[in-house]
Parts: C-alpha cells; structure tokens; sequence
C-alpha cells in the first residue's frame, strides 16, 4: 500500500538527487549573475565601465535563470506535495523573489536601449536591488529549510500540508545570517566571475573588491557553518563538508589575492557546492519541514508524484540533462574572451 | 471577497497580461528566422536590415515575456496548492519538460544570437535564431498539453489513497482530443498577431515614405517594408483562415466534453435542435442582469447545430437542461461532463468523492462567456480584413497614403488579434467554471488554505502596479524603435584583435 510506505523507492532518491543538482546548479550560475548584478553601480564608475560589467552576464543571465524554473517545475512534477506546501508557505518571501527577478530581468534587457543616463541609473539600481533581494531572500529561504518549516495537515485535509510558523518566524537570527551570508557569498562569486570576464579598469576593480568581500565572507561563512553543524548538524560528514567549503572559501581568497582569477573563480564555485550540498543532506528526508506537528508526515514518500510519472521523468532526463548542458557549455565557451572599455561599442542615438 | 475571488483576479490579471507577450513571441521569432534566412540565402541586404529591426522589436517584447512568465510557473504553488497536490503528478510534468526543453532551448540560443553575430560563423547564427523560434513552440505544446488536462482530463485516474489524481497514460495527455485542437488554434492566433504587428509596422512606415521625391536610401526602404508588410499580410490571413478552421474542430470537440461552455458561449438557456428542427446560432442575445434569462434574441438558424456537430439538425443542449442533468447525476454518483455517452475515466472515478464536496451550480458566467467568444470572432475577422485590404492597396506597386484613418487601421491590425487572444483565453477559462480540472475539482476547492485573503490582495495590487509601470516602459520602446525604422547595416565580420569593438554589447 502507497500510504503505509515509509521506506523511499529507488526513483523518489534519483528525483531528490536531480532536484539538487538543479538547485546546485542555479546557485552556482545565477550566483555570479546576482554578485555582477549588484556590483554594476558601485565597480562601474563610468557608462562603458558600466556596460562591461553588464555585458559580462548579459547572453548567459537568461539561460541561467531558466535552471531556477527547471528546478521548480521538476519539484512540481516528481514531489507535488513539496512544491504546494513550500510556495503557499513562503508565500511573500516568493513574491519578493518574483519582483526581484522582473525588475532586475527587464533591466539586463532594457537599459541599452535608450541611452539617457537617468534611464541607464535606474535600471542599473533595478539590477542590483532586484539581484540583492532575491539573494538575500533565498538565503533566509535555505536557512529556514535546514531549521525545518513547522508544517500541519490543512482543516478537513488528510493529505494537504500547511506551513504553520508564520511569516516573522522566518527571521529567526540563524535566518538572517543566512540571508547575509547568501548576498556576500554571491558577492564574492560575482566579483571572482567580473576579474575573470575583465580587463583593464574594471578587472582591478573586481579583484580589489573580491579580496575585501572575501573575507567577510569567509568570517560570516565560518560563522554560519559552524552554527549549522553545532544546532542542525548530521554527523561528521557534515563537518568535513563544512571544512571543505572554508577550504574552499580560503582558496578562492588566496588565489584572488595572488590575480589567480580562475583559479578563485572555481573555488567560490567548490564552496556554494559543497554549501549546497551540505544543505539537500540536511533537507533529507524531511525536505526542510518540521513534521513534529503533523499527523501524517510530509516527506520524499508523501510528497512523491507516482512511479509512473517519475518514471516518465527520468527517461526525459536521461536525454535532455546532457543535451542542456553541452549546449549551455558551449554557449559559455563561445563568451569566454575577457572584455574591456576598448570591446564596447559608442553608443548609435535611435532617430526619432 | 472570498481567497478563491481574489485568486482568480490574481490569475487572470498576471495571465492575461503575460499572455500579451507571449503570441508575438511564439510567431515573430520565427518569421525573424525566415528574414534571416532569406539573407542567408540571397545574400540581399534588404533581408539583414529587416532582420535587425523586427528582431529588436522582438526581443523587446520576448524580455517582457520571460520576467512575467516566472510568475506563472510559481503562482500554481503560491495561490492553489490543493489543485497543485491533486494535479501535481500529472500537471507538473508538462511545466517542468517545458523548462528542460523549451526554456533551456530559447533562452541559450537567443542569448547566441543576440550576442553572437560577430563570434559565429553566419549558418550556425542562423540556426540560433531557429532553434530559439522552435523552444517557443515546444513552450507551446508542453502549456498547452497541461491546459488541455484542465478542460479535459483525459489520462488519469483518482486515488482515494492519496486523494489525488494520478497519471495512467501519458500518452492520452499529448493525444487529448482538446490539446490536439488548441494547439494548432492557438498557434495560428499567435501568427495572425506577429502577423499583425510586422503589417502593422510595416503598413506606417510604407505610408510615410508614400512621397515624390524620394531619397536612394528611402527607396530601399520602401522596397523592404513592401517585402515585410506582403509576407505579414498573407500569414494573417492563411492563420486567419487556419483559427477558422481549427476552431470549428475545436468547437465540436469542446461540444463534446464541455458541453456546458458550449451553451453558455451561445447563450443557449432551453435544449434545441433535434426532431427536424434547427438549433439557432446567437447573432446578439440580452440576458438579464445576473445573466440567468433571456430578454431579447437575434439568431440564424442552424448554424450551431453546424458549429457543435457538423449538422444544422442536431439537438443541442441548453444549459437548464445540463444543470438539471447534472445535479441528477451526482446525486446518483454517476458523474460525468459528456452527454453522449462516453466516459471521462477521471471524472468518473472522482463523482463519489465529489459528491462530498457538494456543488450544486454547474454554470460558468454566461455573459463572460457569450461575449467573450464573440468578441473572439469579430477581432479576428476585423484583422484578416485589414490583411486583405493591405494587399489590396500594395497590388501593382500602390502605396498606402497616409492618413489617420490608415493609422487606424494599422493600430487595429496590431490590437485586434492580440485582444483576440486574450478574449479566446478568458472564454476557455472562464467558460471551464465553476471547474478548476473539468468535472473533477471545482476551483473553490484548489486555493492555497494557508493563504490570507489579504495577501493575495496586497500581492495582486502590487503586480498591477508593477506590470502597469512595465507597459510603460515597454510601448514606450516599443514605439520609439518602431518609429526608428530599419537600421543600415553592414554584414557582421568576425572578431580578430583583442581590442576590437564588439559588433553589438548592450
């Protein structure tokens, strides 16, 4: 019997699994989208400084987001239980999220439009207000998984799930170091990507900043690792984890001191993994609820669309993941030469 | 108001506005993919000149698009979590093949294309642009096929177990009768409405340039936009006369297993037709306020016989009549929407468990969905018209003069398929109620229970606000770049030193 099973099938793990590739992936590409994002008015001092920096994530920012909405929709379809109590739980905070996406989305695509400096300021601060709320969001967001969201069956609902806690218990101080630690990581990672994408002016001013935020970012991270591992911890592998990504951390910063921007850029790449990763274990089995309160649990079993389906799913992902991915790395190999001032063309006034 | 009213405001209002975007998406994509490979081809500067303009204009309209569309994929979970559950195994899967497929698919390739007329060789450009147009289309299918199960949820079965619906056929889903109709009706709307703007464009900027004394530059320019608005006029009016055609199919169809919205488009409150006699095809019925009665009917004989089933004698049902044969039959918990016999294998396993739940009124609005199927109709009639006319006036090498009534018309061929569009949406949607998945879960039952009223509200003021400042800035660019005119252009040459000037950054 469906209802009795407790123990997950060989499928519901692959799913779990690929939905964290998915996360993995999307924090780690919209990662250093968000970091440029924000950087665009404070390292770019002049318009074409601006528009190098811009211009860096500008034909990759797109198809970056779009490992946000696979991940969503592949939550939707292999654990639909999940997806509804998490959207209708974090009710606001996605709202905040979908502005921050809009308002930074129309500005990558609107601001080389018209080239009047009040219209390109707006839209920059667009950019970098919406990349600063979604990440700050989303790191309150996984700070709330890995403390567990309190859930409860819905009245007169033997099956619906509802978040219980409230919209102010999601600010708990572990949260908001979270959503700290999610926008100077994202910094970091961002300025690491801009020296690597850069020459000139802007790459120096990249590498300066990535030195600075870098330790802040390995303080707030170790700060929050360690409180992670002491109050939700699981074990020792998620100590090694943890050092791993302060390894990491400390890598990237050493190398960006050292103009070793690739090298810097892969290690902030490392840690969000290994962050990441740290928090889908965590998120195992509970997928971040707190079913102490609920009749019937909301795991990856009662959250499970059926063997059929996931079935169906994962035939579509044996063949497209790979497809996506060579394509998508492709795309960045075709992007890959450094650009400066000297790359950016004179602005052409639109007649009329 | 109740969650479930605000919801739905909710829904409609960031639906129906995305939706604005999104035809224009799907058919100009691919008519920039013909220009560039008539390019490609001939070699014809006229071609990469059309390319870059109705190509900006496009990817000003696919950014609105893409940040309007992230919504949708989140207010499912967000505002109606129950029908997320309940649907989840079978629904969720057509949105999340259509990120992995479409979305990766259009989003990498036209950021290619955008940036990359100088990094690739000029056949794997041109492919860019042809793999973006085809992502749209797959976007088109997977919605569409998800659509379709909510007006005829065909491949599934209910679960007691896990009270839910839970997919048996996978392939019923992308052979549902409905999806196999709305898909090419709605493409082909989305061809009329690119079709309607490039005419559009094209037809202003042909009247402007309808002087003596022209420059060379002028010349040619009036050379290209003689090209583009032709090719725009014949695609409006061969998908015109395609959304007839399919809409028919689609009328029989919808006849079939919503039989309900097929009474309430027409109006049609007492079963008719059958025994010799005509059932009448509503040319302007008044209802009374609340919608329940007619007061007043103008009508052809026949023609919805013709309309629902192919014959001008049919009997066709009325909605009193569904009403009360409905409320019977979930009494007896013999639940089904068709009234021919067959069987919805969802809809039947779910009536049990639906009676429970206790719906008593099976009627959608029925002014919504009487004018809203008309309104439908004439626009897209009035835009194949002015398709026609465009022609007319270009026979022989004519140019259009210019004059506000030409504006007119040029402002309608844009205007009336994209409100086309949005009228054909809110009849399909408004017309499935008071059902969320036809016959199965009535919408009432699919709001998020964890969700104040007020949030929905303040959330759903707060995306008009925004949305509103967006239609700001999107005509506002829209017009100066349509005004600006095609572009000069040098072919593209490859990028070599280090320092050279990109061909295009933004």
């Amino acid at each position: 019997m469906m209802l009795l099973a407790t123990e997950p099938t060989t499928l519901q793990v692959v799913w779990y699994l690929l939905i964290a590739v998915l996360w993995i992936g999307y924090l780690i590409l919209e990662g250093f989208d968000y970091g440029v994002g924000m950087l665009i008015p404070f390292l770019g001092k002049t318009e074409k400084e601006r528009r190098v920096i811009v211009n860096t994530v500008g034909p990759l920012w797109d198809g970056n987001e779009v490992w946000l909405l696979t991940a969503g929709g592949a939550t939707f379809a292999a654990f639909p239980g999940w997806y509804a109590t998490l959207f209708s739980g974090l009710y606001l905070p996605l709202f905040l999220i979908l502005v921050g996406l809009i308002i930074r989305g129309v500005s990558f695509e609107y601001r080389a439009k018209n080239p009047d400096a009040r219209w390109r300021t707006t839209f920059d601060w667009m950019a970098a207000v919406g990349s600063f709320i979604v990440s700050l969001v989303f790191g309150v967001g996984f700070a709330n998984f890995i403390i567990g969201m309190p859930v409860a069956l819905a009245e007169g609902s033997n099956h619906l799930h509802v978040f219980t806690g409230g919209f102010w218990s999601l600010f708990s101080p572990f949260a908001l170091l979270g959503g700290v630690v999610l926008v100077v990581l994202f910094l970091f990672h961002g300025a690491n990507f801009l020296a690597l994408k850069t020459k000139g002016v802007v790459h120096d001013r990249a590498e300066a900043f990535a030195t600075k935020v870098g330790l802040v970012a390995i303080v707030g991270g170790a700060i929050y690792l360690v409180w992670a591992n002491i109050a939700y911890g699981f074990g020792v592998l998620g100590w090694v984890l943890a050092l791993l990504a302060a390894v990491g951390l400390i890598g990237s910063w050493l190398s960006i001191r050292a103009g070793r921007d690739g090298r810097a850029f892969v290690a902030t790449t490392v840690t969000i993994l290994l962050v990441a990763v740290w928090i889908f274990a965590r998120m195992w089995p509970n997928l971040g609820f707190d079913n102490s309160a609920a009749a019937v649990p909301l795991d990856r079993v009662t959250a499970a669309s059926t063997e059929l389906t996931l079935t169906i799913m994962t035939g579509a992902a044996i063949v497209f993941v790979p497809i996506v991915l060579a394509y998508q790395a492709w795309t960045i190999w075709i992007f890959r030469k450094r650009i400066s001032t000297k790359n950016i063309p004179d602005d052409v006034a639109v007649a009329a | 108001m109740s969650p479930e009213t605000i919801a739905r405001w909710q829904f409609g209002i960031t639906t129906v506005y995305h939706y604005f975007f999104v035809p224009v998406t799907i058919a100009l994509s691919l008519m920039v993919a013909v220009m560039q490979t008539k390019w490609y081809r001939s070699g014809d500067e006229k071609f990469l000149r059309l390319t870059k303009f109705f190509g900006k204009l496009f990817l000003i309209n696919f950014a609105m698009g893409v940040v309007t569309g992230i919504v949708q994929e989140f207010q499912f979970g967000m505002n109606w979590s129950e029908y997320s559950r309940f649907v989840g195994d079978i629904f969720g899967a057509p949105l999340a093949l259509e990120a992995l497929l479409a979305f990766f698919l259009e989003s990498t390739f036209l950021g290619l294309w955008i940036f990359g007329w100088d990094k690739l060789p000029k056949k794997l450009h041109l492919m860019a642009i042809w793999l973006a147009a085809i992502g749209t289309m797959l976007s088109a299918v997977f919605i569409l096929a998800a659509n379709s199960f909510m007006q005829n949820p065909v491949g599934a079965t209910y679960n007691p177990l896990t009270d839910r619906a839970e997919m048996t056929d996978f392939i019923a889903l992308l052979t549902n009768p409905v999806f196999l109709a709305t898909f090419p009706h709605t493409l082909a709307a989305a061809y009329m409405t690119a079709g309607g703007f490039v005419l559009a464009v094209s037809g202003w900027h042909l009247a402007r340039l309808n002087k003596a004394n022209r420059t060379d530059r002028e010349d040619a320019d009036v050379s290209a936009y003689r090209w583009s608005a032709k090719f725009s006029a014949w695609i409006l009016i061969i998908s015109g006369a395609l959304v007839i055609l399919t809409g028919d199919f689609q009328g029989k169809i919808m006849y079939q297993v919503q039989p309900m919205k097929m009474a309430a488009a027409e109006a049609l409150y007492e079963t008719a037709g059958g025994n010799g006699e005509m059932a009448p095809f509503s040319l302007l019925t008044i209802g009374t306020l609340d919608g329940s009665e007619p007061v007043f009917e103008l009508q052809v004989p026949g023609v919805l016989g013709l309309l629902a089933k192919g014959d001008p004698y049919a009997e066709i049902a009325g909605i009193r009549n569904l009403q009360e044969q409905y409320a019977a039959e979930l009494d007896a918990g013999q639940f089904n929407l068709p009234v021919d016999g067959s069987e919805n294998a969802l809809q039947a396993a779910y009536a049990d468990k639906l009676r429970t739940v206790g719906v008593t009124n099976f009627v959608p609005n029925i002014p919504v969905s009487y004018w809203t199927f008309r309104i439908m109709m004439t626009l897209g009639f009035i835009a194949m018209a002015i398709g026609a006319w465009t022609l007319f006036t270009l026979r022989k090498g004519g140019l259009p003069k210019a004059s506000p009534l030409w504006n007119l018309l040029m402002l309608t061929a844009v205007l009336a398929p994209l409100f086309g569009n949005s009228a054909g949406w809110i009849f399909a949607e408004m017309g499935r109620q008071p059902w969320i998945v036809a016959g199965v879960l009535p919408t009432a039952s699919a709001v998020s229970p964890g969700v104040s009223a007020g949030e929905v509200f303040a959330t759903m003021v707060l995306y008009t606000l925004i949305y509103g400042a967006l239609a700001v800035v999107e005509v506002g660019l829209m017009t100066k770049y349509v005004k600006a005119g095609l572009p000069s252009e040098v072919p593209p040459v490859e990028i070599k030193g280090e320092d050279d000037v990109l061909s295009f950054a933004y």
